[in-house]
C-alpha cells in the first residue's frame, strides 16, 4: 500500500480502512492517508516525522505521543474563517481534502530562520522573560524585542469570522463515566445494572482505550462490554466527547465533536454538554512519561506507547529500526509489537539493574538484545534520529556504544490522568513504589451533600494493568528515573527536554531551584514549564521530580501544580454557542419596533432594549435629525415610544406604607387619580431610580421606573417585601410589557388626541399630574398627564398588542400638524433644557437626591425610608458636597461630557485639585446654544462664577455657573 | 435534508391572567372562578382548553383562549374582591411557542438548564432559555414555552436554531 | 457552579437561574441608630471560611428569595430555608451540626420558628 505512504505497514492497523484512501495537503504538498487515520498517523505513513517547531528555540519537532497529551505536532487546519491553529495532529481525524500547515516556521518547516534562537540558548535561560525586562532599555529594544516578536505567539489566530455553528446542551445524569476504556466500561455496566442513568464519555472515536492494543484478547473483551451496554436503555455511550472540566456540585463540561472539519455536514461543528452529574467516575486512564536524556526532543524520539499505537492502530511504522528505552516492563510491549510488524528492534535499554518479568522474558525469547542498567547518552541527528549513543544508567554518560536507529521508543512510567479528580479539590498521594501521583480515595472532591462527587477506576486510580478486566499478568516494579543517566553532566542536561513545546529543559528547572524558586507554582511560571498547550500533561511530573531532586526533597514535599480546566483547549465557539449574531443577546423590542425600523430609526441600546435614538431623514446627520425632532415637538407635536419604561403594580392594604419606604417622598397621601414624581434610593442613600407613580385605586399604585430599572426595581421591591417586611400585605407585579406607552408631546398634543376621540382630555378633566382611564380611538387606554420635556404632554398606555395601531392612528391624524416621531436623544436634550435630571447622567451611584437640589422630593415628615439613615451620615451632610447647577459655556463651544472643573492647588499626587464635573452637555436646538449641567462644590451658592475645565490638547473650556433650568423657567408650557 | 427536530410555532390567541393571593385561603375561590382545580406546587391543571399553572407559592397563571380572558378576569376579581389579592390581565406581555415533535425535548435541552426530562407530566417549570426567562409545560405531542413579548424574536430564533435538522442529541 | 433547591417551589436550580444576595440575617438599622450600628449594618460582613448563611433569589424561577446555609470552603449545602426568619431555624442548625459538630451558632437569641407570612 505504498499509495498511502512509504511507512504504511503491509498489514495491521485496527482503526484504518485500507479500502478508503483520503487525499490531503500538508504545507501545500499533496499526500494520501486512509479513512481511520489521524492526521499524525497519515503524516507518519508518508514519512513526515517533522511536524512543527518549538516555541522558543524553533527546534524541529515530531509527535511524541499518539493522543490528547501531544505537545509538538500542532498544526494549522483549514482556510479563512475555518482556519484553526494549534490543532493536535494526534487527535484530529483525517478528513479527505483537508488542508494543513505547519506552524512557527519561516520560510519553511525544514529551513527555519528562527532556529537561530537555538544557537542563543544560553541567552534564553529559565526566567528569560523576567530577567530581560531588567536589562538596559536599548538592548531590549534593538536586540531582543525583534527576536521575541518573531517567536512569540503559537500559531496564528484566524482573522475571519468562524462560519461554523456550535451549540450547547444540558443533561442531568445519575452517573457519568469519563473514559470509555475497559475500566470505564466495566464501571458503567456495574452502575447501569442498578438502574441508574449512566453516560460514558469517550474522547476518541473508539471505545476500549489501550486494551485492544495492549492485550491479546482485548478487543473481544471490549466488544462484549459494549454490546451489553448498548442493550441497556439507561446507558448513553458518547464517542468524540471530551470531558474538559469537573466543577462545583457535579457540574461537568464535555465537548462533543459532531462535524469537526466536515463543514458540509450541515450540523453544529461541536456541542458543549453542561452536565449535572450525580456522580462522576473518572476512568481517564494514564499518560506515559518521557525520559529525560540528552537529545530526547529529536524527531523520532517518541513515547513507547505512541510507537505501538501507530503500529497497531494505524499500521504505520514510526521508524524501521526502533530502540526501546525504559524503566518499566510495559515498554517491552512496544518492542514485541514492532517485531510483530516486521520492524527491527536492535536493543532494549532498561535502566533497571535487572529485568526479569514475563514481558522482558518474552522479548529475550524473541531474540531481542536487552541491556540492563542501560541508558541513552545522546542522540545523533538533528531533524531525525540517526543513531543512539548508549551508556550505563548508573554512570555519568560515558558512551559505550553507538547503535544506528531511526526511532526511539521511550517510557519513563505512567501517570494517572487525575485532572477531573483534581479540578474540584480531589487530593493525590505519591506512591514511591509506582512512582506516580494517584488519587487518594479518602480525600475526594465533594459535592453539595458533602460526600464524594467523583471516584477513580482503572489506570486513573493508579491501577495501571486493570488486571481484573484485562486479564493482564503482573509486571515487575518500575524504577524511578528522572534524569538519564543518573550522574548526567551539566552539558547533557542542557539537551534534556521536559516541556517540549516551551523548550524547558532539566537545566532550566535546576537553575530555577538554584535561584531560589522552591515552590512548584513559582517554578512553573518562572521557567514556563507546563505552560504549553498540553498544560503539563507530558512535562509536569518529570519537571517537579527534577525540582525535588534539585531541592533535595521528596517529591510529595514539592507537590503538583494546580490542575485547571479545560483538560484540552476548547474552541471559543462552543463557549459562545448560539450567542452570536442575532442571538448574541436577547434584543428587546417594543410593539412599535417594526415601525421605527421601517422609518430608518438609528438605534440606541438601553439595557437589552433597542430604542430609536433619532429618525434621520435623507442625508440628515443624527444631530440634525435630533434638532429637527426637538423643534417639531416644541412647535407642534411629537411622539416618543415610552413602552420601555418600567411599570410595576403595587397593591394591598399596606401598599401606601410600603411605597413610603421605597420612595424618598410621600406616596401614601397621593389621591386616587393623581400622579407623583418620586425618587428611589438604596440603603446607602444613593439615588438609584426615579419615575412617576400613579394611584389607581385606594389600595393600588402603578409606579413607573426608568427603562433600565424595571427588573431591578421590581427585584428591589420584592427583596424588601419578602426579606424584611414579610408581614406587610402587598403584592407587586411587573407589567412593563403588558402596555405600549406613547408620549404625545407638544403644544398640539391635546388637539391631536382629541381628533382620535373617546376621552375628555381637557385641562379641567385631566389636569397636569393627573391620570384617567377610558378609550382613545376605540382602544382601551390609560392616559397620564406628565411631562419630561416641559411641553404639554400625555403619556398614553394601551395594551401592548394595540400599541402599533394607536401609534399609526396618531401619525395619520397628525399629518397636518407635522407630527414627528422623536427619539431618546431629543428626549434627553429636552429634559436637559428643563433642568430635569437623568438617572445615569446626573447620578453615578454616589449621588444623593440632596446633591441634585431635590430636597423637595424628600419627605421631611417620614420617620424612615430606604436611604434616609444613610443620608444623615456626616459625609452625606457635608456642605462641601458637589451640587447640581447649570453651566453656560463662555465661548459657544459645547463642554465635553464628564470633564472636571479645576480648583486652586494640587493634591498629594501633584494633580490639580478639582471642584466639579460636567454630568450632561448638549447643544440646545431650542435655545441655539450649548447647555450643560454639572455637580459643583457649593455650586448653588456660586451663581455667575466662571469655572475652568482643562482638556488635554485643547484650550481650556470656561463656563459660568447658572440655574439648571434653561427653558421655560416658569413652567407654563406644560399647561398647554 | 432531514426534518427539524421539532416544529416551532408561535401561539397568538392565548389569554393570560396573573393571580397573586394566599393560595391556602383563597384557593377554593380561585379554582371555582377559573373553572379548574388548584394545581399543586410546580404543576398545572387543565381541562384541555384552559390551564391553571402554579408559578410561586402565592402566584398562579391562568392560560385560556384570549376571547375568554375578559370574562375570566372579571370572575376572578369578583371572587377575590374580599381578599388581599392581585388579579391582572397579562395577555399582552407574553409570547408563547409550541414545540411539537419526537425530539421537542432535545430542542429545550439545548437551551434550558432545567431537568425537563424528569419534569412530571403535569409539571410547569420556570427557567431560562439561553438568556431569557421562560416557563414550560407539556401538551400532547410536545411542549409550550412562554416568555416575554419583547424577546419573542429572540426566543423564536433560539428555538428554530436548536431544532436544526440532524442535530438531535442522541449518541452517534 | 452551585445547585440549590429553592424551598419556595421545590426546584433544584443551578446558579445561573439564581441571583445571589449576600449575607443573610442582617438586622436593619434605620433612622435613630448610632453611627456604629449603621456602619455594621451597611458594611460589616462576616465572610467566614466555613459555615455561612446567605440570601439567594430564584430569579429565573418562582421569583422568591430564600436562604442557604452553606460551607464556603467545601460548598457543602447544609440546608435551604425560608427567608422569613430572623435566625436560622432549629432544623437548619441541626443539619449544620450533623456535618460540622464543632460549629457553634454565633447569635445569642433563641431561634424562632418562621414567622407567619401572608405570602407564605
Ligand atoms: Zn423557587
Amino acid at each position: 500500500m505504498t499509495q498511502t505512504g512509504p511507512f504504511r505497514l503491509s498489514s495491521g492497523g485496527r482503526l484504518i480502512d485500507r479500502a478508503y484512501p483520503l487525499p490531503f495537503r500538508f504545507d501545500g504538498r499533496q499526500l494520501r492517508g486512509l479513512r481511520g487515520d489521524t492526521l499524525a498517523s497519515a503524516l507518519l505513513a508518508n514519512g513526515q516525522m517533522l511536524m512543527g517547531r518549538s516555541f522558543k528555540y524553533h527546534r524541529p519537532r515530531g509527535p511524541i505521543a499518539s493522543g490528547a497529551e501531544e505537545p509538538n505536532a500542532l498544526l494549522g487546519l483549514g482556510h479563512g474563517g475555518r482556519f484553526e491553529p494549534n490543532q493536535r495532529a494526534t487527535t484530529t481525524p483525517l478528513v479527505g481534502g483537508m488542508a494543513t500547515t505547519s506552524q512557527n516556521c519561516w520560510p519553511s518547516l525544514t529551513a527555519d530562520v528562527g532556529a537561530v534562537n537555538s544557537w542563543l540558548y544560553r541567552f534564553f535561560p529559565a526566567g528569560f522573560y523576567y530577567k530581560t525586562f531588567m536589562w538596559p532599555r536599548g538592548f531590549w529594544k534593538h536586540v531582543f524585542e525583534p527576536v521575541i516578536r518573531r517567536s512569540a505567539g503559537l500559531g496564528k489566530a484566524p482573522t475571519e469570522a468562524d462560519p461554523d455553528t456550535y451549540e450547547q446542551a444540558y443533561a442531568h445524569v445519575d452517573l457519568v463515566v469519563v473514559g470509555g476504556g475497559i475500566a470505564g466500561l466495566t464501571a458503567a455496566l456495574d452502575a447501569a445494572k442498578s438502574g441508574k442513568s449512566v453516560w460514558v464519555l469517550e474522547q476518541t472515536p473508539h471505545f476500549g482505550g489501550r486494551t485492544p492494543t495492549d492485550h491479546a484478547d482485548g478487543q473481544a473483551r471490549v466488544d462484549a462490554l459494549i454490546a451489553e451496554l448498548r442493550a441497556m436503555p439507561n446507558v448513553n455511550l458518547r464517542r468524540n466527547t471530551m470531558a474538559t472540566g469537573l466543577y462545583d456540585h457535579g457540574y461537568l463540561l464535555a465537548r462533543e465533536a459532531l462535524a469537526d472539519h466536515d463543514p458540509n455536514a450541515g450540523i453544529p461543528r461541536q456541542r458543549l454538554w453542561r452536565i449535572r452529574a450525580g456522580h462522576v467516575v473518572v476512568a481517564s486512564g494514564a499518560l506515559e512519561r518521557p525520559l529525560s536524556f540528552a537529545g530526547n526532543d529529536v524527531p523520532g524520539v517518541m513515547l513507547a506507547s505512541a510507537v505501538r499505537d501507530f503500529i497497531g492502530d494505524y499500521g504505520v511504522a514510526p521508524g524501521r529500526r526502533i530502540v526501546v528505552v525504559t524503566n518499566n516492563d510495559d515498554a517491552y510491549r512496544t518492542a514485541l509489537a514492532a517485531l510483530d510488524a516486521g520492524l527491527e528492534v536492535p536493543v532494549i535499554l532498561d535502566a533497571r539493574s535487572s529485568a526479569g518479568g514475563a514481558l522482558p522474558e518474552a522479548a529475550r525469547a524473541r531474540g531481542i538484545r536487552v541491556l540492563t542498567d542501560a541508558a541513552i547518552a545522546g542522540i545523533k541527528g538533528g531533524q531525525s534520529v540517526e543513531a543512539v549513543k548508549l551508556c550505563a544508567h548508573s554512570g555519568s554518560g560515558e558512551v559505550t556504544e553507538t547503535i544506528e536507529a531511526d526511532c526511539v521508543a521511550m517510557s519513563g512510567g505512567w501517570s494517572p490522568v487525575v485532572h477531573l479528580w483534581s479540578h474540584c479539590g480531589g487530593k493525590l498521594n505519591w506512591s514511591d513504589t509506582q512512582s506516580m501521583f494517584a488519587p487518594d480515595p479518602n480525600r475526594p472532591p465533594t459535592g453539595a451533600d458533602g460526600k464524594a462527587m467523583a471516584s477513580c477506576v482503572g489506570a486513573a486510580s493508579g491501577d495501571l494493568l486493570v488486571a481484573d478486566a484485562t486479564g493482564a499478568a503482573a509486571e515487575s516494579a518500575i524504577m524511578p528515573v528522572w534524569v538519564m543517566p543518573t550522574h548526567a553532566t551539566r552539558k547533557m542536561k542542557f539537551k534534556m527536554f521536559l516541556d517540549f513545546q516551551n523548550d524547558v529543559k532539566v537545566s532550566d528547572v535546576e537553575l530555577a531551584a538554584q535561584e531560589g524558586y522552591h515552590s512548584v507554582e513559582h517554578t512553573k511560571r518562572y521557567t514556563t514549564l507546563g505552560m504549553a498547550t498540553d498544560q503539563g500533561k507530558v512535562s509536569n511530573i518529570n519537571g517537579l521530580a527534577v525540582l525535588s531532586g534539585a531541592l533535595n526533597q521528596p517529591i510529595p514535599a514539592t507537590g503538583t501544580t494546580t490542575f485547571r480546566p479545560p483538560y484540552t483547549p476548547l474552541t471559543l465557539g462552543t463557549i459562545a454557542a448560539e450567542a452570536r449574531g442575532e442571538l448574541f443577546q436577547p434584543l428587546r423590542k417594543t410593539p412599535m419596533h417594526g415601525w421605527h425600523q421601517a422609518k430608518g430609526a438609528y438605534w440606541e441600546p438601553v439595557g437589552h432594549w433597542r430604542r430609536p435614538y433619532c429618525y434621520p431623514q435623507g442625508a440628515e446627520s443624527h444631530a440634525e435629525a435630533v434638532a429637527r425632532e426637538i423643534r417639531a415637538v416644541r412647535a407642534s407635536v411629537g411622539t416618543l415610544d415610552a413602552s420601555t419604561l418600567g411599570k410595576i403594580v403595587v397593591k394591598g392594604p399596606d401598599a401606601g406604607k410600603f411605597l413610603d419606604m421605597m420612595y424618598t417622598g410621600m406616596m401614601s397621601t397621593l389621591p386616587v387619580g393623581k400622579c407623583r414624581y418620586g425618587l428611589i434610593c438604596n440603603e446607602n442613600g444613593f439615588l438609584i431610580d426615579d419615575g412617576v407613580a400613579a394611584r389607581l385605586s385606594e389600595d393600588t399604585w402603578l409606579v413607573h421606573t426608568t427603562t433600565g430599572g424595571a427588573d431591578r426595581m421590581h427585584g428591589h421591591f420584592e427583596d424588601w417585601l419578602q426579606c424584611e417586611w414579610w408581614d406587610w400585605q402587598v403584592y407587586t407585579a411587573n407589567v412593563t410589557e403588558q402596555w405600549a406607552q406613547i408620549a404625545v408631546v407638544g403644544p398640539k398634543a391635546r388637539v391631536l388626541l382629541e381628533r382620535l376621540g373617546g376621552m375628555d382630555l381637557s385641562a379641567e378633566a385631566l389636569p397636569f399630574m393627573g391620570w384617567a382611564e377610558g378609550e382613545i380611538a376605540g382602544i382601551p387606554a390609560r392616559v397620564y398627564r406628565i411631562s419630561f420635556s416641559g411641553e404639554l404632554s400625555f403619556e398614553v398606555a394601551v395594551p401592548a398588542n394595540r400599541g402599533l395601531e394607536l401609534w399609526e392612528k396618531l401619525h395619520e391624524a397628525g399629518a397636518d400638524l407635522n407630527i414627528t416621531p422623536y427619539g431618546t436623544e431629543a428626549m434627553h436634550i429636552m429634559r436637559a433644557e428643563k433642568g430635569f435630571i437623568m438617572i445615569g447622567d446626573e447620578t453615578d451611584g454616589t449621588v444623593i437626591p440632596q446633591d441634585l437640589g431635590m430636597s423637595w422630593a424628600i419627605s421631611k415628615k417620614k420617620e424612615d425610608y430606604i436611604g434616609k439613615r444613610a443620608q444623615q451620615r456626616s459625609h452625606m451632610t457635608d456642605p462641601d458636597r458637589w451640587k447640581l447647577v447649570g453651566l453656560e459655556s463662555l465661548d459657544g463651544r459645547m463642554l465635553p461630557d464628564g470633564v472636571y472643573a479645576v480648583a486652586e492647588g494640587v493634591n498629594g499626587n501633584g494633580q490639580r485639585n478639582v471642584q466639579g464635573r460636567v454630568t450632561s452637555t448638549y447643544i440646545s436646538p431650542t435655545l441655539d446654544k450649548p447647555i450643560a449641567m454639572g455637580l459643583v462644590r457649593h455650586g448653588p451658592e456660586r451663581m455667575g462664577e466662571v469655572l475652568e475645565f482643562p482638556v488635554a490638547g485643547q484650550e481650556s473650556y470656561k463656563a459660568r455657573i447658572c440655574d439648571p433650568v434653561f427653558y421655560d423657567k416658569e413652567g407654563s408650557r406644560a399647561n398647554g | 435534508m432531514a426534518e427539524a427536530l421539532a416544529r416551532i410555532s408561535q401561539i397568538d390567541d392565548l389569554g393570560m391572567i396573573q393571580i397573586r393571593a394566599d393560595l391556602g385561603r383563597a384557593g377554593d375561590a380561585i379554582a371555582e372562578a377559573a373553572g379548574l382545580a388548584l394545581p399543586g406546587q410546580g404543576r398545572v391543571t387543565t381541562d384541555g382548553s384552559r390551564i391553571l399553572g402554579w408559578m410561586s407559592p402565592d402566584e398562579l397563571l391562568l392560560v385560556l383562549p384570549r376571547a375568554e380572558a375578559a370574562q375570566a378576569l372579571a370572575a376572578l376579581q369578583d371572587a377575590l374582591s374580599t381578599e388581599h389579592a392581585l388579579v391582572l390581565d397579562v395577555s399582552d406581555m407574553r409570547a408563547a411557542f409550541r414545540i411539537q415533535g419526537d425530539k421537542a425535548l432535545h430542542v429545550l435541552m439545548k437551551l434550558c438548564p432545567a431537568d425537563l426530562a424528569s419534569m412530571p407530566q403535569d409539571g410547569l417549570r420556570r427557567t431560562r432559555a439561553a438568556q431569557a426567562a421562560c416557563g414550560i409545560w407539556r401538551e400532547p405531542g410536545g411542549y409550550v414555552l412562554i416568555g416575554f413579548r419583547s424577546v419573542a424574536d429572540y426566543l423564536r430564533g433560539l428555538l428554530q436554531g436548536a431544532a436544526l435538522p440532524g442535530s438531535q442529541l442522541d449518541p452517534r | 457552579m452551585l445547585t440549590l433547591t429553592c424551598p419556595c417551589c421545590g426546584v433544584a436550580a443551578e446558579e445561573t437561574e439564581l441571583h445571589a444576595g449576600g449575607e443573610a440575617h442582617l438586622k436593619r438599622f434605620g433612622p435613630g441608630s448610632s453611627d456604629a450600628e449603621f456602619e455594621g449594618y451597611l458594611f460589616a460582613r462576616k465572610n467566614p471560611r466555613g459555615v455561612h448563611f446567605e440570601r439567594w433569589r430564584h430569579a429565573y424561577g418562582c421569583g422568591k428569595w430564600f436562604l442557604a446555609a452553606r460551607c464556603t470552603a467545601t460548598l457543602q449545602v447544609f440546608a435551604t430555608y425560608s427567608a422569613q426568619t430572623p435566625y436560622p431555624p432549629a432544623e437548619v442548625v441541626a443539619a449544620i451540626r450533623a456535618a460540622r459538630p464543632d460549629w457553634q451558632p454565633d447569635w445569642t437569641e433563641t431561634p424562632t420558628t418562621p414567622a407567619e407570612s401572608p405570602n407564605a
